[in-house]
């Protein structure tokens, strides 16, 4: 049986920062800190749960790939006019709420560069958590900046302008059911902003976990997934503004 | 059981964490991998029962017309599309995708790969029990004012886009879309959590290419999943929102419906049928691959043999799953699409033709003059590779627009896709169930009530779908409630009343796999841990597999899974986790 009992070989992930030290890792249930985690090798989870986030990607792009293959095909889509018994395209282009939408593309944008600060800071965090765990040693930047809460509240921010954008679209009278066109803007809108709603949930969750005694590192990898999730989130809104602008 | 914590506290338990003691962490709301198998079993068996009772309906009222039968009353026109609704969408979604995939994939990928659990268990619980909730609030449609859809499972608009186009579809079909927009959910959060474990979690030495063929279908199977049910989860949020929130994605203008004119215009029910059947036809793949994968197992085990072609086995399916998305079109050569796309569908749709015979061959020639024997998993297995090059070759037919134009929508399609998807993919399953479930359960199915279910069941859906075949080229249209009015087809009543008689046999034979199932659990023989002297690495844990599957230590592989028969070695198979080298040849 000897041979059935080999060493574990584990791969450890390059830290992003300065030499490029191995993230340690360390024995779980021992340690101070509250840190019994159930899993001693959290550089294994993290580059599990990248890994799972990008296959998770996947079926999201499928969605709107179909949305946006729904789209192009519709607008291209003669409908038979019992009135004048020919084929007339009823396709009326949206007047998009321009300024507003570009607002708020700046708004996500931003969130985008301060979610990137949050993920490095929580890297940090995790990194140096199993010193500063010791008795005696503080972190001289606890705390730091609230990368994170800004984010959070840019990522509102950015919600709340989608609504403002739906209302705009409202009063220049399109509706959900006034044409394919507007049809077809609530629903890609609509669709992108329950995404990036999945993405501040999780956010604040991490957010909460400070509170909860969470080990740092278990909130780094809330806090990386969701970053590479919310990088993906701003171009898939690029892709619809422009998607939204160019082909109207 | 040793349990070997090393001072780096390395050891896998401590990955999974303690096993759970209270009932509810342990069964219901479990994350252990082997019990959400299990799970998923068991609604896949609730779910075929329910079908194979509609379907035992459908097929006796369509030659007794006027029979009362027990629960269903007299079966009025619509109540038959309703229970051919219900059958065809409870038996793809619910049963063929779940058992193959989401059932025996769940409990014997980590296993076979050598892991203690899924990637994400927690991820895994939920996707069951959105699966769960999906399948109720499916059950829920019989229930509501109106009664269940009965636009097909294929859902076409504008049937199923209008509330007053029929009795089921107003809360009916609403719970439809929303069960199979929850199922969607659900599948692609298990098709992430296969992907993820197959690709990180596999042991040490345990190479792409050293996996079980099983473990090859299963993350094939997934990367489809992944793909295909974004898509069909779109055309199900546009169909919800023309139903409910006015818009015009797929009803088009100038419509009346029982005498009330349609308030919608310019939509297009053909941008359904491209979205559902760029789902639909990866969703037949989904089903017949884990089954593949099991008969390719299963064969080469109970042949004595390698594998013939392991390489070009993996190949074979990769280029199965590759084509069958581009292949959609095919189902739909009638509804005026040009020549030239007709074309193109036929010709890729024919092109799945040569790694599907790549496959027939290799499973051929991994029985050729083998030292087989015949265990009631390794006859369901054979009978697999039967149905599926009867049902296989009816493909080539259809695929061809000339031929499909008359075919289409005739029994002749009914034949070929239930026994390629339906019954093959079940005896996929029956052969998964008999050969895995001593390891399962730690006992053994009887072997001979096995080769009986085996026999009548083979036999039986044979006597079923062939003359479904000569019906369809006679030209019975298909989803139509009755035939007996119709002169022309009276010649062909008593070919309809040989199917029903042989369904009503089938169906009670099952009642043997049924008892069966149940009575070896509690009074079956005590099985060893390796009863059918297989390689792969649940043969190697206890039975059934503790909570991390290896008993705290991990499993490092030294061969690939097929090695029966090794000239100079001991005995006639080396397991994967044996580390003597293969004697020179």
């Amino acid at each position: 049986m000897a041979t059935l009992t080999p060493t574990l070989t584990v791969k450890q992930p390059k830290s992003r920062h300065g030499g490029g030290g191995d993230i340690p890792h360390y024995p779980g249930g021992g340690g101070g800190g509250g840190r019994g985690d159930e899993s001693p090798d959290y550089g294994e989870r993290l580059r599990r749960c990248r890994l799972g986030l990008a296959v998770g990607i996947a079926p999201i792009v499928m969605l709107f790939v179909a949305f946006s293959s729904a789209y192009l095909v519709r607008q291209g889509l003669a409908s038979w006019d019992l009135r004048t018994n020919s084929y007339i395209n009823d396709w009326a282009p949206v007047r998009l709420p321009t300024l507003l939408l570009m607002i708020n593309t700046c708004f996500l944008l931003v969130s985008s560069v301060t979610m990137e600060f949050a993920r490095r800071q929580a890297s940090r965090l995790a990194v140096i958590a199993p010193v500063t765990a010791m008795p005696g040693i503080a972190d001289d930047e606890a705390g730091g900046f609230p990368w994170l809460g800004v984010t959070v509240a840019l990522g509102i921010g950015f919600l709340a302008g989608q609504v403002l954008a739906w209302r705009q679209m409202e009063m220049s009278g399109f509706f959900m059911s006034s044409n394919p066109s507007s049809s077809f803007f609530y629903l890609l809108t609509g669709a992108h902003a329950l995404h990036l709603l999945g993405g501040v949930i999780a956010l604040t969750y991490a957010g909460i976990t400070v509170w909860m005694k969470r080990p740092p590192e278990a909130r780094h990898i809330v806090v990386d997934v969701t970053a590479w999730y919310w990088h993906f989130m701003a171009l898939l809104w690029l892709y619809i503004f422009a998607l939204l602008e160019i082909a109207r | 059981m040793t349990q070997s914590h090393g001072p780096a506290g390395a050891a896998p338990a401590a990955v999974h964490g303690h096993a759970p003691t209270g009932f509810i962490r342990k069964y219901i709301f479990s994350l252990d991998h082997k019990v959400i198998g299990i799970q998923y079993y068991f609604l896949a068996l609730t779910a075929v029962c329910v079908g194979m009772i509609l379907s035992l309906a459908m097929r006796i009222h369509m030659v007794w017309p006027d029979a009362s039968i027990p629960f269903f009353g007299a079966i009025k026109p619509e109540q038959y599309l309703t229970l051919m609704t219900m059958h065809g969408t409870i038996m793809v979604f619910f049963v063929l995708t779940t058992a193959p995939q989401s059932g025996f994939g769940n409990y014997f990928l980590p296993i076979q790969i050598g892991a203690p659990d899924m990637a994400f268990p927690t991820l895994n619980m939920l996707s069951f029990w959105t699966t769960f909730v999906s399948f109720a609030v499916m059950i829920a449609a019989f229930f509501v004012a109106g009664g269940a859809p009965l636009s097909g499972w294929t859902n076409y608009p504008t049937l199923s886009a209008i509330p007053l186009a029929g009795p089921g579809e107003g809360l009916g079909e609403d719970l439809w879309l929303i069960s199979i927009a929850l199922f969607c959910v659900a599948s692609m959060m298990g098709a992430l959590n296969f992907i993820t474990t197959t690709l990180d979690l596999r042991a040490k030495g345990m190479t792409l290419m050293r996996m079980p063929l099983t473990c090859w279908s299963w993350f094939i199977t997934a990367i489809l999943g992944l793909l295909a049910f974004g898509v069909l989860l779109a055309g199900g949020i546009l169909l919800l929102m023309d139903r409910n929130l006015g818009t015009s994605f797929f009803i088009p203008g100038g419509l009346m419906v029982s005498g009330v004119p349609v308030q919608h215009s310019g939509g297009s029910p053909l941008l359904w049928q491209h979205l559902f059947w760029f789902f639909g036809h990866p969703e037949v793949y989904i089903a017949i691959l884990p089954g593949m994968g099991v008969a390719s197992q299963l064969l080469s085990t109970f042949s004595r043999k390698p594998i013939f072609g392991y390489r070009a086995m993996v190949y074979a399916m990769m280029s199965i799953g590759i084509l069958g998305f581009m292949v959609w079109g095919h189902h739909m050569f009638m509804s005026g699409m040009s020549p030239y796309s007709a074309f193109a569908f036929s010709f890729m749709t024919m092109a799945i033709g040569v790694p599907s015979a790549i496959k027939t061959f290799n499973w051929l020639g991994t029985m050729w003059k083998g030292k087989i024997r015949f265990t009631s998993p390794m006859l369901f297995a054979i009978g697999f590779v039967s149905l599926f090059v009867s049902g296989g070759l009816s493909g080539p037919f259809l695929a061809q627009p000339a031929i499909d134009i008359p075919l289409h929508d005739t029994y002749f399609v009914v034949g070929h896709f239930h026994l390629i998807m339906g019954v093959a993919a079940i005896f996929g399953i029956f052969a998964a169930t008999y050969y895995w479930f001593p390891k399962m359960y730690g006992r053994m199915m009887n072997n001979t009530l096995g080769k009986v279910h085996f026999v009548i069941t083979f036999i039986g859906t044979y006597c079923i779908f062939m003359p479904m075949h000569y019906l369809g080229m006679a030209g019975n249209p298909r989803r139509y409630s009755q035939f007996t009015e119709l002169k022309y087809l009276a010649p062909l009543i008593p070919v309809h009343k040989f199917i029903t008689y042989a369904a009503i046999i089938t169906v009670t034979a099952q009642l043997i796999f049924l008892f069966n199932l149940f009575w070896s659990m509690k009074k079956g023989k005590k099985a060893e841990q390796n009863p059918w002297e297989a390689t792969t690495l649940e043969w190697t844990t206890a039975t059934p597999p503790p909570h991390d599957n290896f008993g705290g230590v991990t499993p490092v592989v030294y061969h690939g899974p097929y090695e029966y028969s090794v000239p100079g070695a001991a005995k006639d198979y080396i397991m994967q986790t044996d580390p003597a080298p293969v004697p020179a040849h």
